[in-house]
């Protein structure tokens, strides 16, 4: 398997040029391309009796949702441009999650739209791209 | 949507009708028809021997037995394993490909958030009061060897589960107690199938009494204490706090408005966080006289001078606090553990070993030395009265305190109120079949029962349910007797792979 590129998304449409890029390097290098979306979860949160019963269930719907609403169209429309595309769902924290996803799957480049968080928001909830740029262990490229 | 606005319409008009009842005496007259049945009850689950004077309740005994059983039996699991379990919590065996599914961590904190509660603040006050100082040493050395028998059924609760089509996971007593003893063959599967029932039945009173009307009633009697007392507003409007607790709880249970449940969920720990810190403030405040209060400590606990019943009296105060408390052996918290994602059972019984930990030996201390320290314990106090004198005790150095204290314990109440609605409609859908009509009922009952807890005294009413609570540790801990050498298996086998280095460690520690 050859160098492999990965593409992070939010929704269907927030990642749209982010997407067009990586496409575009994808192809120029003839490269595999993983799109990835990370659901927010952290394994120290706090839920009742019946959430831990039901998160199995939840988990599987998470994923599905996920899968049918986000990832798959992006990567049927990748596919239908001919680029080899894969899509990958998982939950943690956003930013390690990619870093994690990109490193066992042998990607050298991970890339991101600009998602333009306030100083304010950044500050308070932190950001994805530049928390990536901290700790990530291969090129970021941030997509305007 | 409209479903549910007209369901919750129906609830509300169906309780206030109810509370509006509530109020013209019939308290009275619940507790006359229910009194000899649960005086007949209360007598049988808490028949109690003389031992020096003192009447010790067989219930408690066999809770003491079971656990010190337990501890030697699986040589001393509560100490030599307390460091791994900590290990699992903090996520170091965490399963990367499991992300999503319920941790350790999430697992023991949901269990916490259904025990740390009242007999953390208030029933500690009444030991300390009534046992002396000494008793806080029989409730510390009581929570560590319930430490075996959290340990004993949440292995066995994770081990037993059902994991159901649909994905969603239910476990505890009533699931091991089938299962389990029916490997043993045809003589145990029937002796099983009667145990989990007794312990269903018992589960369902115990969540209307224990787990709900007592919690109910003390958090409206600490409210009511805050806002002035007997002369406070709020008083004699026990059916109105009733009613927005079970309009409180109903939106949780029965709308499914998860955002109450998950605003409370983050708020229990906190309360526990800032009650925990006042409390070590409190101490560290005195630092002069912590080890006045430990030698008061020892001391009281083999010479017990002037305390009724002498060193036995002493024990049975620590014992029976550390055991409301904990709730170790009863066999509620085995449902908590259950839905943890993990393929080793006896990962959780480590990890369920922290629940007695923080709740006795840590939360109960703290409040024990604040109340040794500030001199706040009094022999003559009213055992109803805990909470109150824990209040007076965190006032004496913040005068603020009971304000946090009140809105702790109503935090503590309500959780732990949406914890036994789960525990007792497990239970109540074991023995009734799991339907649309038997979820509906149950849910509709434990709402009732919020109303009739904050607007009532029922003495009777609160004796039964504690029985209830009790009585669910004997078909539990008879089970766990005969489970014993699976558990002891699962712990050997693991134990085996993690002294080997078999066991893959995913986070450098």
């Amino acid at each position: 398997m050859g160098p492999a590129l990965m593409v992070g998304v939010d929704c269907s449409e927030c990642g749209d040029r982010a997407v067009k890029y990586a496409a575009a390097q994808a192809r120029k290098s003839d490269a595999r391309l993983y799109v990835a979306h990370v659901i927010e979860w952290s394994p120290f949160s706090f839920s009742t009796v019946q959430e831990n019963a039901e998160r199995h269930k939840r988990r599987e719907e998470e994923i599905q949702r996920a899968h049918g609403e986000i990832i798959d169209p992006i990567v049927a429309a990748l596919k239908a441009e001919g680029v080899d595309a894969e899509g990958l769902v998982h939950h943690g924290h956003v930013a390690d999650t990619l870093n994690a996803l990109a490193k066992s799957h042998g990607v050298i480049n991970i890339i991101l739209g600009r998602q333009g968080t306030s100083l304010l928001k950044a500050n308070v909830f932190g950001s994805v791209g530049s928390r990536l740029v901290q700790i990530a262990d291969c090129a970021v490229t941030v997509v305007p | 949507m409209s479903k549910i606005r007209v369901g919750l319409t129906t609830l509300v008009s169906l309780l206030v009708s109810f509370s509006a009842f509530a109020e013209t005496g019939i308290d009275e007259r619940i507790n006359i028809a229910i009194k000899p049945w649960s005086d007949a009850v209360a007598g049988f689950i808490f028949w109690s021997f003389p031992v020096a004077g003192v009447q010790i309740p067989f219930v408690l005994v066999w809770l003491i037995v079971a656990a010190t059983v337990f501890t030697f039996y699986f040589n001393f699991v509560n100490i030599r394993c307390l460091k791994h379990g900590f290990q699992l919590v903090r996520g170091d065996y965490h399963d990367p490909k499991a992300a999503g599914e319920v941790t350790h961590f999430q697992a023991l904190a949901t269990a916490l958030s259904g025990t740390v509660g009242l007999g953390n603040i208030a029933g500690v006050a009444v030991a300390v009061s009534l046992g002396g100082p000494g008793a806080t040493f029989w409730m510390i050395l009581a929570g560590f060897l319930g430490m075996s028998s959290k340990f004993t059924e949440c292995t066995l609760g994770v081990k037993y589960r059902d994991e159901h089509p649909d994905g969603t996971v239910s476990g505890g007593p009533m699931y091991y107690l089938t299962k389990g003893l029916a490997e043993k063959g045809i003589g145990f599967a029937r002796l099983g199938k009667v145990l989990a029932v007794l312990f269903a039945i018992f589960c369902v009173g115990g969540s209307f009494g224990g787990g709900n009307m007592f919690q109910a009633n003390q958090s409206f009697a600490q409210l009511v204490n805050v806002t002035g007392g007997s002369a406070s507003w709020l008083a004699d409007k026990g059916w109105l706090f009733g009613l927005v607790v079970a309009i409180m709880v109903g939106l949780v249970i029965v709308g499914g408005i998860k955002g109450i449940a998950r605003v409370t969920s983050k708020m229990v720990p906190l309360m526990a966080i800032i009650y925990v810190t006042a409390g070590l403030a409190i101490i560290f405040m005195n630092y002069k006289m912590i080890p006045a209060a430990f030698l008061q400590i020892f001391d009281g606990a083999f010479t017990a001078d002037g305390i009724s019943g002498g060193v036995i009296g002493v024990l049975f105060q620590g014992f029976k606090r550390a055991a409301f408390s904990n709730e170790a052996g009863v066999g509620s918290a085995a449902i908590a553990h259950s839905a943890v994602q993990t393929n080793r059972p006896v990962t959780e019984g480590f990890v369920a070993l922290y629940e007695p930990f923080v709740d006795t030996v840590v939360i109960c201390t703290i409040t024990a030395l604040v109340i040794i320290i500030t001199g706040t314990w009094d022999p003559s106090v009213d055992p109803s009265a805990g909470v109150q004198l824990t209040s007076t005790a965190f006032e004496s150095a913040f005068s603020w305190f009971p304000w946090v204290l009140a809105l702790a314990v109503f935090l503590f109440a309500f959780s732990t109120m949406i914890s036994w609605s789960y525990y007792g409609l497990k239970s109540f859908t074991f023995l009734f079949g799991d339907n649309k009509f038997t979820d509906t009922t149950y849910k509709l009952l434990f709402l009732v029962f919020v109303v009739v807890g904050s607007s009532m005294q029922l003495g009777a009413v609160i004796d039964f349910s504690d029985a209830m609570i009790f009585a669910m540790a004997f078909p539990n801990l008879l089970g766990c007797y005969f489970l014993l050498p699976v558990v002891k298996k699962e712990l050997n086998e693991y134990w085996d792979d993690y002294k080997s280095g078999r066991l893959v460690k995913t986070r450098a520690s």
